[in-house]
């Protein structure tokens, strides 16, 4: 089953395959069952409906044989006149409506005896006596049988010769004259029985609405069938002739034989049907029924459509009842889902789906209205915190500006001085940075310049490097040197400083006549020293502290002699700590190699080609830190150098 | 189904009659103009397809074509067709060879002038059940017999055998035998040994006695008429056998036709008429009357099988002399 087929598509599949499926077995087994339980009560119906029959085809002949027979029996006890003995037969045919007419046949004593055999017989209510002055009877069936068998029997069926060619069938028996221990046949009492009565009834036996009942001789001719040309004109044996059909031979040699059954068959019509017969034992005949095998199962196959319908359409209820079920579920999540899509989209004011049940999908609504709201919430809250954050930031450029404010920025700073230039550089790794730089003259010779790294970053930072910066300049415009600068500030600084941050500051002033540099380290990178011979090397560790993380620290003077040519490059970490993508840093080395490579370069370009190089190596990495770079070129004066 | 398939003789008898129908065309109407002759023919009994021949040639104009307006005569029980000769009731009549001979004893002055049944379809049926395996079993046994010349092949028979049995008359049904009434029957192959069969009882139940096969080879059905009819009408008689000859090949050559033809006379005569049966009488009237593939006498009374039936009859007592072959057969012919 495609799996990107719908929910309710797949619920209508599975569960009317399976419906479907299942009622088929149901059904058809039902159908089976139904077929066996029809064939069982067929057999039974058939077998009552055949006895039913026999029996009152067997009451009337028995009751013609007992009547013959009791003729015979008065004939054989008394000695009759010709006159009594019309009588006797008048009153017999008279009172016995079955019998159409008797006769009393006698045997003639000789070869030229007269024949004596006076005959009674209806018709039109009369009756008519027929002396019967022939030997015809003879050579009749009834006569011959009866005498040479010496016995009740009945004729087979033949048609009557008085004009109505009614069916008739004659029960003749003999009766003796008993003397001295001898038995000597006198004659044969015979009735004849007109067979319409039988032939109706038969034809009567309603089985069904095509099913019909038919009645065999002990011939095994036909004597009634719905077929008409078939009475007396055919035995079974010749339509298993004519249908070379072995088996409906056998079925008839059974039949004749007296014997009963219930069996499939195939009636002359090609219609497979099931037949019971039965004997009708006075004359050995057998009435046979046939069961249309369509007819019968047309019940069970009218139920097992009328079931098939019905199941037809439980299963199509059934689909639409899943499919209504399935819309219900799937409903409520589509519409979730184009909600989802909505909320996706940011639109957070999209209704939700009502929740009108509490299945899942009411509580997956449920979560999904929490979701909504949480997000929606949410959502604002972000949106207030990135105004506040973005308030801020503005600030922080604000800040940034005021901070960038503080620098100075202009170079070269002093251009009517030629003892010196200076040009220094700052690269904030956020908005506002902690690192900052300063230079001033204190006095007309001395250049004071500072480079310092506060700790941390951002809006603390900066204030904390504005309040450093504005101590320092302050503090070094009453003329004190580095150190005592540096303690100072030091001191204003770690007094009342919560927030425990500290500055690394390098501080130096430099005799701009006589190059001398005097300074000091609080903590800060060790610049380096160009000289002009074009070797680089850093300045000796004087080991100072921060400044601002301890009050009453001293910081050593240091001295360091300029040459004219001389350079002093200041830096802050966050040069030798750059990084790059492979989280390597710059380091010492680098920064040396890349100073040694931008000697001789004039100090703009000098500052711009290490910066440059500090890009190079980071690359894409982001910048961590704060740059910043001084460096003071020392020219000597006029008269030093002259 | 033999005969379903075009063969070749079936075509050339197929062909043949299509001629004659092209023929009778022509000579209907010559007919007409001479006027058809009247005659009468009686068979041996009731319709059915022992007749087969004489019904479908009437039916199918055959004799008109032949220039007569014939009718038959219904036969049964109740008609004898030697008597309806005898008196001149019948112009022409269906006798068994034993009877005619009788007949001739007798003074009837009747001639053969053709014979239909060339073999004896006469037999005896007995049931296995009752013990009898040859001929001599019946001694003693009830035998129905049929009346007057019918009974002579069978009285031969006992004669040949040496039996004394109890001869009970034996209608034209047989049913008595058939409920155990008598031990042997009297029966014709194509007649009442299938009713016997059609009654429920398979062949192999039964133990039957063909009197042919037992040197008794009695003609049967041939055509009769007295020596005046003949002298009178010579043409009349020629036409007559020619026409039933070929009825009787138009039947072979076309059974089915032949059968419903019968049906029909038989519905007519209110005859009980079941189509197996005819058909069946048909196939084993084939075999009677052109027993041999040569097809050599047919329609035509043997010498030998004369002599043979007038030796039987002669040992029976039952004729005194010898009648004069010739004077007995006469194929008649047309006067051109």
């Amino acid at each position: 089953m495609p799996a990107d087929r719908s929910i309710a598509f797949r619920l209508i599949l599975v569960i009317t395959l399976s419906g479907t499926l299942i009622f088929s077995a149901v059904l058809g087994y039902n159908y089976y069952r139904s077929r066996l339980v029809l064939q069982n009560e067929l057999e039974h119906n058939a077998e009552n409906l055949a006895m039913s029959s026999v029996n009152r085809v067997e009451t009337v002949l028995t009751s013609v044989t007992k009547v013959t027979e009791g003729v015979a029996r008065s004939l054989e006890s008394g000695r009759y006149s010709h006159e009594e003995l019309l009588g006797l037969l008048r009153a017999t045919v008279r009172e016995n409506s079955e019998i159409f007419g008797a006769c009393t046949a006698f045997e003639p004593l000789s070869a030229k005896a007269r024949p004596y055999g006076p005959y009674y017989y209806k018709q039109n209510g009369q009756l008519i006596y027929d002396p019967e002055v022939s030997f015809q009877y003879l050579l009749q069936d009834w006569y011959q049988i009866s005498r040479e068998l010496g016995k009740t029997e009945w004729t087979e069926p033949y048609y009557g010769d008085n004009g109505a060619n009614t069916l008739m069938a004659t029960c003749s028996t003999p009766f003796y004259e008993i003397s001295g221990g001898t038995r000597r046949l006198k004659g044969i009492v015979a009735s004849d029985v007109s067979l319409d009565w039988l032939t109706g009834m038969v034809a009567s036996i309603k089985v069904l609405k095509t099913g019909y009942a038919f009645l065999l001789s002990r011939n095994g001719t036909i004597v009634t069938h719905p077929s008409k040309e078939m009475i007396m004109n055919e035995t079974i044996f010749s339509l298993a002739e004519a249908r070379n059909d072995q088996g409906l031979r056998a079925l008839g040699r059974k039949m004749i034989q007296g014997k009963s059954d219930f069996l499939p068959y195939t009636d002359i019509n090609g219609r497979k049907s099931w037949l019971y017969y039965a004997p009708i034992p006075s004359v050995g005949w057998t009435l046979a029924v046939v069961f249309p095998e369509a007819e019968l199962l047309a019940q069970v196959k009218k139920l097992s459509l009328t079931d098939a319908a019905m199941g037809l359409t439980g299963i199509l209820l059934l689909a639409i009842a899943v499919v209504f079920i399935a819309r219900s579920i799937t409903t409520p999540l589509q519409a979730l889902a184009g909600a989802t899509a909505a909320i996706a989209r940011g639109d957070f004011e999209v209704e939700l789906p009502a929740v009108r049940s509490n299945d899942e999908v009411g509580t997956l609504t449920t979560a999904f209205q929490v979701m909504k709201s949480s997000l929606k919430e949410y959502i604002s809250r972000l949106t207030e915190t990135t105004a506040a954050k973005e308030r801020i930031e503005s600030e922080l450029n604000i800040a940034h500006d005021i901070q960038m404010g503080l620098l100075p920025k202009t170079f070269p700073p002093f251009p009517d001085r030629h003892e010196f230039d200076l040009f220094a550089l700052m690269e904030p790794a956020k908005e506002v940075g902690g690192d900052f730089y300063d230079f001033f003259l204190v006095d007309d010779t001395h250049l004071c310049f500072v480079i310092a790294d506060v700790s941390g970053k951002g809006v603390p930072a900066a204030l904390f490097m504005a309040m450093s910066m504005t101590l320092i300049k302050a503090t070094a415009r009453q003329g004190f040197p580095p150190d005592e600068i540096l303690a100072r500030v030091n001191n204003e600084l770690s007094r009342d400083n919560d927030t425990c941050m500290f500055v690394t500051t390098f501080c130096g002033v430099l005799d701009t006549e006589t190059g001398e540099l005097v300074y000091a380290n609080g903590g800060h990178n060790l610049p380096l020293h160009l000289k002009s011979g074009n070797r680089v090397s850093w300045l000796p560790k004087s080991g100072g502290l921060m400044v601002g993380a301890m009050e009453g620290i001293s910081y050593r003077r240091e001295q360091l002699l300029l040459e004219p040519g001389d350079r002093l490059f200041l830096y802050t970490d966050g040069v030798t700590e750059a990084m790059n993508e492979q989280e390597e840093i710059f380091s010492d080395q680098r920064l040396e190699r890349s100073l040694s490579a931008v000697l001789g370069h004039g100090l703009r370009e000098s500052v711009d080609g290490i910066m440059a190089h500090i890009r190079a190596f980071s690359g894409t990495a982001p910048q961590s830190d704060d740059i910043t770079l001084m460096m003071i070129h020392y020219n000597g004066t006029k008269d030093s150098r002259r | 189904m033999s005969g379903t398939r075009a063969t070749a003789p079936g075509i050339c008898v197929t062909l043949a009659v299509l001629m004659l129908f092209a023929l009778m065309t022509a000579s209907a109407a010559s007919a007409a103009e001479r006027t058809l002759k009247k005659a009468t023919f009686i068979p041996l009994w009731s319709p059915q397809a022992q007749f087969a021949g004489f019904y479908t040639a009437l039916d199918k104009g055959i004799y008109r074509k032949h220039g007569i307006d014939l009718t038959i005569i219904n036969g049964g029980p109740n008609y004898s067709s030697a008597e309806y000769l005898r008196s001149g009731k019948a112009d022409f009549a269906a006798l068994w060879l034993t009877t005619a001979l009788q007949e001739r004893a007798s003074g009837v002055k009747l001639v053969n002038i053709a014979q239909i049944v060339q073999d004896s379809s006469m037999m005896l049926v007995t049931r296995k059940a009752s013990g009898i395996r040859t001929p001599a079993d019946l001694n003693g046994k009830k035998v129905g017999l049929w009346g007057g010349d019918f009974a002579i092949p069978a009285r031969a028979f006992f004669g040949k055998f040496h039996l004394r049995v109890q001869e009970v008359p034996q209608s034209y049904t047989v049913n008595l035998f058939l409920r155990g009434g008598i031990d042997a029957a009297s029966a014709m192959w194509y007649n009442e040994y299938h009713t016997i069969l059609n009654a429920g009882i398979d062949p192999d139940e039964l133990k039957v006695f063909f009197l042919k096969d037992e040197g008794l080879n009695l003609p049967e059905d041939g055509l009769y008429a007295l020596e005046k009819t003949v002298k009178n009408d010579p043409d009349l008689a020629a036409e007559f056998v020619s026409a039933s000859l070929e009825g009787w090949e138009y039947a072979f050559a076309h059974p089915d036709e032949a059968v419903d033809i019968m049906i029909k006379y038989m519905r007519d005569a209110k005859i009980p008429a079941n189509r197996m049966h005819q058909k069946w009488m048909l196939a084993r009237m084939r075999d009677l009357i052109i027993p041999r593939e040569d097809r050599s006498g047919y329609g035509r009374l043997g010498e030998s099988d004369y002599a043979a039936t007038v030796k039987i009859l002669l040992e029976a007592g039952i004729i005194p002399v010898i009648p004069d072959f010739r004077d007995f057969a006469r194929r008649p012919h047309a006067g051109r």
